[in-house]
């Protein structure tokens, strides 16, 4: 029991410390907020006056959100390996909650990437929406799959040689089950159905999520170990 | 480059040690002879036998083998990723590489031999249909493997990290076959499976053998180059550990 509390407070502890380095060089809030303002721009400047329907809508939403964590989410685990600072991690903490606290930190910045591009994306291209709560469910269980993901996948990337282009080279296929049904609930739920219609998809995206996140987590201490 | 002229030169030496009478292996000669029956076969079949599609249909002696190969291939590729998580052992990662290398050759060749099949029943090359969708995700994946495994130097955190991958994918790959059927109106394309459910068979006698014996053919073709990329693989290693060992 006092294991498991002690497990918790050490990702606890590693998600509060990348937040502090975060906030010291804003690194990642600022590539991936850039990036998602750069696409979106793009995409409302070219494609904003021909008033697109909502299932075009709900599919550009998602590619913004996936490029745009493709941008930033390897930091995690590249600045650890750029600022020398693994090998004192991986003495102060499990692997286990090392996984753990980088998930969370993720999780936070898709978050941040969220409450930016929404609003912004709501107002530029005129998006309605026909069912917010649904909307709102497939974005959540979207997060966790994509954070689950990109946090292994970035543990990867940071061993190997060539690190920014590599991460969605190895994301993209991973993420193509999750982004097919995320991109499929957010046209549901955005043209007005009910829970009951959008179900399906959720489920899959919960499934996924805890799939993925269950394999990484027993995955990582051979990912993370000193070489 | 210069690991393509190690691989080169192994080949060579490889070629040169098996030169002469035991170059000509009776199984190697019984898989040409095989493999040269059934394209004959598939070529000269009665048309009639053939179903509705007619002479188009006799890419499914080619395509549904070689497909079949590529998933062959690339589970093969997942054991010794999974075998070699478990017991460490450098062979596994060698046949996990080489079993996924000729993997992506066959399913290169089922998408090219599949969007022709496409473009002749359906009207159009690709139409991400449920399978194709699959196909076209292992074949990414793979890609995205091999990508990985030449960014990594250190031998055993190329083997580790991508063994590891090898199996994220793995996990992917139940999504993608329940996912993609709903992915788009055009989905469902394919006809049902040859041996379908009830284990009724839907061909004509005489073109069923020519498809069986080429599944067998295809597979034949794909042990035999696949032990052979193994063999070179291990000869290119041990080039590179005399070299190390030799100061070059």
């Amino acid at each position: 029991m006092r294991e498991g509390w002690l497990w918790l407070l050490a990702a606890w502890a590693i998600c509060t410390k990348d937040f502090r380095a975060e906030f010291r060089t804003r690194y990642a809030l600022s590539a991936i907020g850039l990036f998602a303002i750069t696409t979106l721009t793009v995409v409302s400047f070219s494609l904003g006056p021909f008033g697109l329907s909502r299932d075009l809508l709900g599919a550009l939403l998602w590619v913004v959100l996936f490029f745009s964590a493709m941008a930033g989410l390897s930091r995690a685990f590249v600045h650890e390996e750029e600022a020398h600072t693994a090998p004192a991690l991986r003495l102060a903490a499990p692997p286990g909650a090392v996984y753990l606290g980088k998930f969370l930190f993720n999780l936070f910045l898709l978050l941040a990437l969220e409450v930016v591009v929404l609003p912004l994306f709501i107002v530029l291209m005129g998006l309605e929406m026909g069912n917010p709560g649904g909307f709102l469910l497939v974005l959540a269980l979207g997060d966790l799959g994509l954070a689950g993901v990109t946090t292994v996948v970035a543990a990867m990337v940071a061993q190997a040689g060539a690190r920014s282009a590599l991460f969605t080279v190895l994301s993209f296929p991973l993420l193509l089950p999750l982004l097919v049904s995320s991109i499929e609930g957010t046209r549901l739920a955005l043209q007005g159905a009910g829970l009951d219609a959008v179900w399906p998809s959720l489920q899959v995206l919960l499934a996924y999520a805890v799939a993925l996140f269950t394999t990484s987590l027993a995955l990582f201490p051979l990912i993370w170990t000193e070489r | 480059m210069r690991r393509v002229s190690l691989r080169l030169s192994a080949l060579a030496h490889f070629w040169v040690k098996e030169k002469g009478p035991s170059a000509l292996a009776p199984g190697k000669v019984a898989l040409g002879i095989w493999v040269t029956a059934v394209i004959l076969a598939a070529f000269l079949l009665d048309a009639r036998r053939l179903g509705t599609l007619g002479q188009g249909a006799r890419i499914i002696f080619f395509h549904i083998p070689v497909a079949w190969v590529t998933v062959v291939a690339f589970l093969l590729s997942s054991v010794h990723s999974v075998l070699y998580l478990a017991k460490r052992r450098r062979m596994n990662d060698r046949r996990a590489a080489s079993a996924a290398g000729l993997g992506i050759v066959f399913c290169l060749l089922a998408t090219l031999s599949g969007s022709i099949f496409a473009r002749i029943t359906w009207g159009s090359f690709w139409n991400w249909d449920p399978r194709e969708t699959t196909i076209f995700f292992l074949l990414l994946f793979y890609a995205a493997y091999f990508a990985l495994r030449v960014a990594v130097a250190d031998e055993e955190a190329r083997a580790m990290l991508s063994a590891a991958y090898n199996v994220l994918g793995l996990v992917v790959v139940p999504f993608l076959v329940f996912v993609a059927p709903r992915l788009s109106a055009l989905a469902g394309l394919h006809p049902e499976p040859i041996l379908n459910v009830q284990g009724r068979l839907d061909m004509d006698p005489a073109a069923l053998g020519v498809f069986l014996a080429a599944l067998l053919g295809f597979t034949g073709i794909f042990f035999w180059a696949y032990d052979l990329n193994n063999r070179a693989m291990e000869l290119e290693e041990q080039c590179l550990e005399q070299e190390v060992e030799y100061g070059g």
